[in-house]
This record gives structure tokens, sequence and C-alpha cells, in this order.
């Protein structure tokens, strides 16, 4: 695979490298997600997901992963973990519900996975 | 001229914000990590500080992508926290020090850093829990020294390298040490240690890692400057790179400090929780 010589990047399973490109790929999912520091943008988005979602130019791809609940999907469109927090408050999930989602366990599993490691 | 009385560091994890909230410090689960606090209390009230410079990174609060400063310095009269989304209680205002943030950047940007300054920043939980945490009550607590915001971007990469992040922290003590007051500065550094919220290794902590860090920040901080970026992201988590904040932290110490007191505990929510008081030398 040709390198392009601003990539840096080593490969590190499981993560990706929020950089230059994810955040052009990302920037409005993101938008959408960091505006969800407003409350009334939060009521916007639970009255009528699919007008916000259009309101703010999701991609195609971004919208499914919203619909499907799809974190890692989420992530692999450009979303960046600290604006998609603020998508999760809204359905009340805490970083280890997200955590469990990402990684295939319950919120019990990942809890005990985290405990594990002391 | 100011004396730089020593520098904290905590974890700066929002569900600490909701624990304080709620009054949890002697449940069994938060227990481990809130009894790394009471010695730090003890010796802010045995030095009082005038100030405090508080090197957090903001997480999707103040900053958004649009534009997304390196290095950015509040330089306002008061800072504002806000929900972030998840309902984190909204507290009053925590009181600025803008001739102190002026004298500051007017020395960085002397000495080749080039600072972003902001007359107006919401300040989210990197910069709050842990006031919440060394300030009972804050900003609601007698002792509440003034503050300056200090936050460095790690949401976007490039982030700093960790060499950057050092002597980021060696001309911010020489600003401190240069300002015309006879006045206590204590500077946190928040955030870390380990820890991954995103991705297939959401949850990923490093033990062993962070104990290289703990160590080698005390007595020799340069050996962790031979640390890339790409490894700190490896070994300490995606967020672990928050221990850029520890490293501004250190910077500004000087040479010679003694470590006062330490704590480290897995798991606070998804991170392992690491706290250290180190006092300069008189």
């Amino acid at each position: 695979m040709v390198q392009h010589s601003h990539d840096y990047h080593i490969d590190i399973p499981g993560t990706t490298v929020f950089d230059g490109r994810m955040a052009m790929k990302g920037y409005p999912l993101n938008k959408m997600c960091y505006d969800f520091n407003r409350a009334e943008n939060r009521e916007g988005f639970r009255a009528d997901p699919e007008g916000w979602m259009e309101a703010y130019g999701l991609r195609e791809e971004q919208r499914q992963a919203i619909r499907d609940n799809d974190i890692l999907g989420m992530i692999e469109e450009g979303g960046n973990i600290y604006y998609l927090a603020k998508l999760a408050g809204i359905f009340k999930l805490s970083v280890q519900d997200v955590g469990g989602m990402q990684t295939g366990r319950t919120r019990e599993e990942f809890q005990a996975f985290l405990a594990s490691q002391a | 001229m100011a004396q730089i009385l020593g520098g904290i560091t905590t974890s700066h994890i929002p569900a600490v914000g909701n624990a304080i909230d709620k009054g949890l410090q002697d449940d069994p689960y938060w227990k481990p990590f809130f009894d790394g606090y009471p010695k730090v209390h003890a010796w802010i009230k045995e030095h009082k500080p005038d100030y405090v410079v508080n090197i957090y990174n903001d997480h999707g609060l103040g900053f958004f992508l649009d534009r997304m400063p390196t290095f950015a310095i509040g330089a306002a009269h008061e800072y504002r926290n806000e929900d972030e989304g998840w309902g984190l209680p909204e507290l009053p205002p925590f009181p600025g020090a803008p001739e102190l943030s002026w004298h500051i950047i007017e020395s960085m940007v002397e000495d080749e850093f080039d600072i972003t300054s902001c007359q107006e920043l919401a300040v989210d939980h990197g910069f709050v829990v842990p006031m919440q945490l060394f300030w009972p009550g804050a900003p609601n607590n007698p002792d509440m020294p003034r503050a300056v915001p200090i936050s460095a971007n790690t949401v976007q990469h490039p982030i700093p390298t960790l060499k950057r992040a050092l002597d980021f922290g060696k001309a911010l003590g020489k600003a401190l040490r240069s300002f015309p007051e006879e006045a206590k500065v204590v500077i946190l550094g928040t955030g870390g240690l380990s820890h991954q919220l995103d991705g297939a290794r959401a949850g990923f902590i490093n033990k062993e890692f962070d104990q290289y860090c703990l160590k080698n920040i005390v007595s020799n901080p340069e050996e962790l400057t031979k640390i890339s970026r790409m490894e700190l992201v490896e070994k300490a988590g995606a967020q672990g790179t928050e221990f850029l904040m520890w490293m501004m932290m250190r910077g500004a110490l000087g040479d010679e400090v003694t470590e006062i007191t330490r704590n480290y505990h897995i798991p606070i929510s998804n991170t392992a929780a690491g706290t250290l008081l180190l006092e300069c030398a008189a």
C-alpha cells in the first residue's frame, strides 16, 4: 500500500486514529452531536431524528449507523467519541453501555472486563 | 514575584462529578478513589494557593472541530460550565484571573509558543471535576483560588508531542515565576491515565504503562518524551493521550520536586484513575 508522506499512523487494532481525514469525513455527524450540548437541540432530535439529520446534512451511512445504534459504524463514518457521547446521553447510555455495545458485551460484562485489569 | 507551590494531577472522569453531586464518596465502588484526596485537601489548606492554573483538555464543549486550538488559554473574568449533553450540574461561575492570564500569554508567545487566547470559554468536566475534587463545594469554597484554564487538544490528531507538552510546561513555569505579584500558584494537570472509550478496543487499560509513567513523571520526565504519539495511543489507549496534561504540569514545576501523595485505582468508569501531588523545592 502506498504510504502518504503525512500518514505517520501505525496500525493499532480496534483503534481509529481521529485525524484530519476522519474529522473531515465525520464533520456533519460530529457537528450535530456537538450541538447536543444545548437542551433544545436534544429535544429537537428526539422529536424528529430524520429531519434533524437532514438539517445537518449527514451522509446516508451516518444516518443508518444512528438508526441502527451502531457505534462502531458511527466511528467508521468519522464520528468522534467525545461528540458521540452527547448522542448517547440522549438515550441515557453510559460509557459502559457504549463500551459494551462496541465489544459485544452486556454492560455488566464490560464492567467486569474493566475490573479484571486492576 | 509569584511562587509555584506544586502541581496536582487527577483523572477528570465525568462520573466523578455525578458521584460528588450524589454524595457517594463512601460507597464501596468510589471509596478507593476518593481516599486519594484527603492528603491533597490538607496540603491545600496548609498552603492556600492564590491562583490555580488548570491544565485540561476540552472534550467538545468549549471548542469544536470548526476551530481547534492546539493550546488555548482562558483570559476571562469568570468561567462557566454547562451540562455537556448528559445533565451534569450547572455550577456558579469559577472566578478568573485575567491579569495573570495575559501575563502568561505575553510570556509564552515571547518564548515562541503560539497561544489561542479566549475571552469567553465554557469549561467542561475536564476543568470542573478536578476543582470539585480538590476544593470541595467548588466554586463555593472559601479557599477557592482564582483560575486560569489552559486547554490542549487531544480530540483530533495531530496532537502535541510529549516533548512539546513538557516544554510548554517549562515556559509556563517561567511565565508564572515572573508574574510581579507576591502570590502562590498551584498547577493542575488533569485527565488520564490509561483508557479507551471508542472502537473494538474500548475498555483497554494498561496498568504497567501507567506505573511507568507515574514513576518517571516524578523524577525523570525527560525519559517520557521518548514516547511517540502513536505509541502513547497504543499503550495508554486512545483517550489516555490526556497524559499530555500531566507532562505540561510537570514541566512547570522545575527539576526538584517532592512527592507528597499518590493514588492509583482501576477502574473508575472506563478509566485507570491516578492522582499525584508534587511539591516544588522552596
